[in-house]
C-alpha cells in the first residue's frame, strides 16, 4: 500500500516542513502520497505536486478544512488512512492536534515526533525534554506518526510530477467552529525553518529591549525566538518560544541572549550547529552546549555585536 | 456542571533522568516525583471555574500504581472535591489511557474534562486529544484561556502562527498550556482537609478495559553530547569566529 504524508499550509503556501516529513517518508519504502486539505488551496496543491517522490497529491478544498478544525479534518484523514498503511505529519501545532484523534479513531496508537525511522516498525524518539532517546517499536497493523523535522533533510521542492486528485469528502463535525485568530505578521524568516535564529530571555528585561536584537536578526537575516520566561512575562508573543513545550529549532548558528539554560529550553535548540550565549553568568548551565559563549552584560555586548557583523 | 480533571504523576521537572545502565529503561529510583506541571494548570483552571460559580464539582483522576494517589491528594489540597484513582501497575500509552479516562466520562457525565497538553516524561502529546475523540467530543487544545458561555466554551489556543480562537460545544475536552494560568500552593489546612475528601479506587477490569500496549520499548539510550565549546573573550573575538572559523555569518 502507500504512505500518506499531511502537507503543513495556511491554504497560500506549502510550508517547508512537509519537505522534512516526505523525506521522513521515504525511509518507509512505499509510494508517497500526499494530502492537503483547506479551503481555497489549489496553489499549495499545485506546489507540493512538484515534490520530488510524490506520486498523488490529494486535495480537499472544503470551508470546513479552512481553519484545521480537529473535529473535521480528522474524520477525513480518518478516511484517508484506511486505503494506507501510514500516516506521516510534521510535528506542527496543527497534526500534534489533529493526528491522535485519527489515531484513537482507528483503535491505534501514535508515535509522536520521531527522530529516526529504522526498519520494522522501529523509531527513535526523544523523552524527558530529550535528555533521553527511546528506541520503540509498533505492533500496531497501521502506523500513525508525527515527525521531528529538524531531524531530516528537506527532500527536493521539485522534480515530481504528482497527479493532483480532488477529494469530495467533507467532513464537518458542527461541534467546533473558528472564531478569530491573532496572527504575527513578520518579515523575518519562520522560526522553525531559519538557517539563524537569535532568541532572548528573561534578561531581556522588557519587550522593548527585544528591539536590540531585532537589529541583529535584521541584519542577518535571523528569525526571533524567546524562553518561556520572556513569554511568560509578557515580553513578547507565545508563537516565540524555543523549548520542549515550545518550538523546536536546529538552525546552521543559535544565539541565546540573557537565557540561563533550563533543559527544558536546551530540549529545543540543543541540535543547532553552532550554539552562541551570551549571559553575564559565567555558571550558567547554557554555557555547557554553547560553543561560544561569551560572558558579558548582554545591554553592552548587542549594540557592540549589530555594530560588528 | 461537572467537571473531570486528569492528573499524572511524573517525574519533577528539575530532575535530569538518566537511561539506565542496561538502557532497558529510565532510572527513576529514588528521584522526586510531582503532579505534572501541565497537570496542575488544569486542576487550576478547574478550581477557579469552580470559584467562580461555573462548576459545581471537580473531579480528579489519575491513572498508575497507589503511589498516584499522592498527586490526587496534591489535586483535592488545591480544591478538587473528590478523587477517583485507577489502578494499575503496567505503564500504559495515551491510546489505554484515553480510554480508560472514557470509561469515567461514562460514569460521570462531566460537561468539561480538563487535561494537560503533554506529559513531560513521555512527550507525547494525544491523551485529551484522543479521548475527546472517543467520546465524540470537540477538543480545545493547547488552551491560554477559556470562557464558557451556556452549553459552549470558547478557546484561545496557542497555535504556530499566534493565538486562535475556536467555540466549542459542550461536552468537550480543554488540553491546558502555559499560559492558561499560574498554579496556587496548597496551603497546610488544605492539605489536612485533603485527606477526608473521598477517593474512589477501581481496577481497569471494573471498568471493562483491556490494557494492551501497541508501542514496545525496547531501549533508550542519551542523546548524543555535544562537544564542550570555548569561552570567548569579547565581541570582536567572536565575530571572528563565527566569520572566520565555523563560517555561519
Ligand atoms: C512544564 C514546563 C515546560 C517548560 N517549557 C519550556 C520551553 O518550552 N521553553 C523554555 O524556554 N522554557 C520552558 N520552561 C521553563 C524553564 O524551566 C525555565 O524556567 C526557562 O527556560 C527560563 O527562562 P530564562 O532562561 O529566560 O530565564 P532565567 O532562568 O531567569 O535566566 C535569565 C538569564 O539571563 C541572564 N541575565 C540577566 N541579566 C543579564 C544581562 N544584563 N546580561 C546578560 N545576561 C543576563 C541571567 O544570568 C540568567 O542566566 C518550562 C518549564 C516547565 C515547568
Ligand atoms: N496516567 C495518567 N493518569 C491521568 N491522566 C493522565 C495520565 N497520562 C496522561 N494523562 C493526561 O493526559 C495529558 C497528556 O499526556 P500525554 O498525552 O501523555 O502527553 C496529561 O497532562 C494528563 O492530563
Amino acid at each position: 500500500m502507500a504512505t500518506l504524508v499531511i502537507a503543513e499550509h495556511d491554504n497560500q503556501e506549502l510550508k517547508p516542513a512537509t519537505l522534512n516529513t516526505v523525506e521522513a517518508a521515504k525511509a518507509l519504502n512505499s509510494e508517497i502520497n500526499l494530502l492537503v486539505a483547506g479551503k481555497n488551496c489549489g496553489n499549495v496543491a499545485n506546489t507540493a505536486s512538484n515534490i520530488e517522490n510524490v506520486s498523488k497529491v490529494y486535495l480537499a478544498d472544503s470551508e470546513a478544512y479552512e481553519h484545521q478544525l480537529a473535529e473535521n479534518v480528522s474524520l477525513l484523514i480518518h478516511d484517508l488512512a484506511l486505503q494506507h498503511d501510514a500516516v506521516l505529519a510534521p510535528a506542527t501545532v496543527n497534526n500534534k492536534n489533529t493526528l491522535p484523534r485519527v489515531a484513537a479513531m482507528l483503535g491505534v496508537s501514535q508515535i509522536s515526533d520521531v527522530i529516526s525511522i529504522e526498519t520494522d516498525g522501529v523509531f527513535k524518539r526523544p523523552i524527558y525534554a530529550g535528555n533521553v532517546i527511546a528506541t520503540v517499536k509498533t505492533s500496531d497493523p497501521k502506523w500513525i506518526i508525527t515527525v521531528r523535522t529538524t531531524a531530516f533533510d528537506a527532500c527536493a521542492a521539485v522534480g515530481g510530477s504528482a497527479a493532483i486528485e480532488e477529494v469530495d469528502i467533507v467532513h464537518d463535525a458542527k461541534i467546533s467552529s473558528f472564531m478569530k485568530e491573532e496572527v504575527a505578521v513578520s518579515d523575518r524568516p519562520e522560526l522553525t525553518a531559519a538557517g539563524i535564529v537569535i532568541s532572548g530571555g528573561r534578561g531581556m528585561q522588557n519587550g522593548d529591549n527585544f528591539k536590540l536584537l531585532e537589529g541583529i536578526a535584521d541584519k542577518l537575516g535571523a528569525a526571533m525566538g524567546a524562553s518561556r520566561a520572556a513569554v511568560d512575562a509578557g515580553f513578547v508573543p507565545n508563537d516565540m518560544q524555543v523549548g520542549q513545550t515550545g518550538k523546536i529549532v536546529a538552525p546552521d548558528l543559535y544565539i541565546a541572549v540573557g537565557i540561563s539554560g533550563a533543559i527544558q529550553h536546551l530540549a529545543g535548540m540543543k541540535d543547532s550547529k553552532v550554539i552562541v550565549a551570551i549571559n553575564k553568568d559565567e555558571d550558567a548551565p547554557i554555557f555547557q552546549v554553547a560553543d561560544y559563549g561569551l560572558v558579558a552584560d548582554l545591554f553592552e555586548a548587542l549594540p557592540e555585536f549589530e555594530s560588528k557583523i | 456542571m461537572k467537571v473531570l480533571v486528569a492528573v499524572k504523576r511524573v517525574v519533577d521537572y528539575n530532575v535530569k533522568v538518566r537511561p539506565r545502565s542496561d538502557g532497558s529503561d529510565v532510572d527513576i529510583n529514588n528521584v522526586k516525583m510531582s503532579i505534572n506541571p501541565f497537570c496542575e494548570i488544569a486542576v487550576e483552571e478547574a478550581i477557579r471555574l469552580k470559584e467562580a460559580g461555573v462548576a459545581e464539582e471537580v473531579i480528579a483522576v489519575s491513572i498508575g500504581s497507589v503511589q498516584v494517589q499522592e498527586q490526587i491528594r496534591t489535586s483535592l489540597a488545591l480544591g478538587a472535591d473528590r478523587g477517583i484513582h485507577i489502578e494499575t501497575q503496567d505503564s500504559l500509552e495515551p491510546l489505554v489511557i484515553a480510554r480508560l479516562l472514557n470509561s469515567i466520562i461514562d460514569k460521570e457525565k462531566p460537561a468539561l474534562v480538563i487535561t494537560g497538553k503533554q506529559s513531560i516524561d513521555g512527550d507525547n502529546n494525544q491523551t485529551g486529544q484522543m479521548l475527546a475523540a472517543l467520546a465524540g467530543m470537540p477538543q480545545g487544545t493547547f488552551a491560554s484561556e477559556i470562557t464558557i458561555d451556556g452549553d459552549e466554551i470558547s478557546v484561545v489556543r496557542e497555535v504556530d502562527g499566534g493565538l486562535q480562537t475556536v467555540k466549542l460545544s459542550l461536552p468537550a475536552v480543554v488540553t491546558t498550556d502555559l499560559r492558561l494560568n499560574e498554579p496556587r500552593y496548597a496551603s497546610l489546612p488544605n492539605i489536612m482537609k485533603a485527606k477526608k475528601k473521598p477517593l474512589d479506587v477501581f481496577t481497569p477490569e471494573e471498568l471493562g478495559i483491556e490494557l494492551s500496549n501497541h508501542i514496545h520499548l525496547i531501549h533508550v539510550e542519551p542523546p548524543p553530547e555535544r562537544q564542550a565549546g570555548i569561552k570567548v573573550e569579547d565581541v570582536d573575538e567572536l565575530v571572528d569566529k563565527l566569520k572566520n572559523e565555523v563560517k555561519v555569518i
